[in-house]
């Protein structure tokens, strides 16, 4: 074991083997969280006074925003990574980040707007809380678009990489928005700094399900990243030897 | 408990819409999300295995 390096695992063929072993746990860790957070959040967790039981969105809306701003900064991190350092396996992660944060982008705009209509009245509205998080879709449709459309995989992680790390910016625009400007959208309900202005129950279950969507997150782009490197190096022996080994 | 019946927790208290509404689509989003992850991850190992039939 005294050879392995903080390198070890930058090469795809010991990643691919690495998620092998990690990713049962971490869906196991997926749906037990999940359970967990669904239980607190929907037999535990009391109405609330002024939402009604409307508030119980909250439990996947949250945890969804909160992710397709931390994947966003992860994609723009490995593409970051990738593009400094020519490192192969940190360029396809940046690449297998991409759809998920889209998912969890798509997903807290579409629960915030079924939040929205029985809270505030309306589905839709262009504030900067919201406008911002709709850009961060545009964003990772962006890269996506960008990186798939350039057939030279080296140029492509490069030309990802810078918009990935302009788009950064607006990262901290939505975080920040509701301060910044004055939105429809609520303040931080949850802070550093400050005591949770929220039920335990709700914040436990709220906190359950976002540890759920982490564990989620990171199966799942194993699983794409692993796709993606077992594309791009077809012909390497370790590729063929897991190609016989899986489709057994 | 929060229910006093079944009925009463699909109403969500006349939001049901909303709330499953809300709930489903994330739940279709995160089967449909690893299910064509790991169609990618397959097709890539096939192909990766007929390209070495070919070279034979």
């Amino acid at each position: 074991m005294s050879s392995l390096r903080w390198s070890t695992f930058s090469a795809p063929s010991r990643f691919y083997a690495l998620v092998n072993v990690l990713n049962p746990w971490l869906w196991g860790l997926a749906i037990a969280l999940t359970l967990a957070g669904l239980y607190m959040g929907f037999f535990v967790a009391p109405v609330d006074a002024t939402q009604g039981n409307s508030y119980r969105i909250i439990f996947i809306h949250v945890p969804a925003a909160w992710l397709s701003m931390v994947l966003y900064l992860a994609m723009a991190f490995w593409a970051a990574i990738g593009w400094m350092l020519n490192a192969r396996m940190a360029s396809m992660l940046a690449r297998a980040i991409a759809p998920t944060g889209a998912v969890f982008t798509f997903l807290a705009l579409w629960t915030g707007s079924f939040w929205g209509k029985p809270t505030w009245g309306t589905w839709w509205v262009w504030d900067a809380r919201l406008t911002s998080e709709l850009i961060l879709l545009f964003l990772y449709l962006g890269y996506i678009a960008l990186v798939s459309s350039i057939d030279d995989a080296v140029r492509g992680d490069k030309a990802g990489a810078v918009l990935a790390l302009v788009g950064a910016v607006n990262v901290p625009i939505i975080y920040f928005s509701v301060v910044w400007w004055n939105t429809l959208h609520q303040g931080a309900t949850i802070s550093m700094t400050a005591a949770p202005k929220m039920a335990q129950t709700m914040l436990m279950a709220m906190l359950l399900m976002t540890l759920a969507f982490w564990a989620y997150a990171f199966a799942v782009v194993f699983t794409r990243a692993q796709a993606l490197a077992v594309e791009r190096e077809g012909h390497a022996d370790w590729v063929r030897m897991v190609a016989r080994k899986e489709l057994q | 408990m929060t229910w006093g019946s079944p009925a009463e927790f699909f109403s969500m208290g006349g939001y049901g819409l909303y709330v499953w509404g809300a709930y489903a689509v994330c739940l279709a989003a995160m089967l449909i999300e690893p299910w064509l992850a790991r169609r990618q991850r397959l097709e890539a190992l096939v192909a990766a295995s007929r390209t070495e039939k070919d070279s034979l």
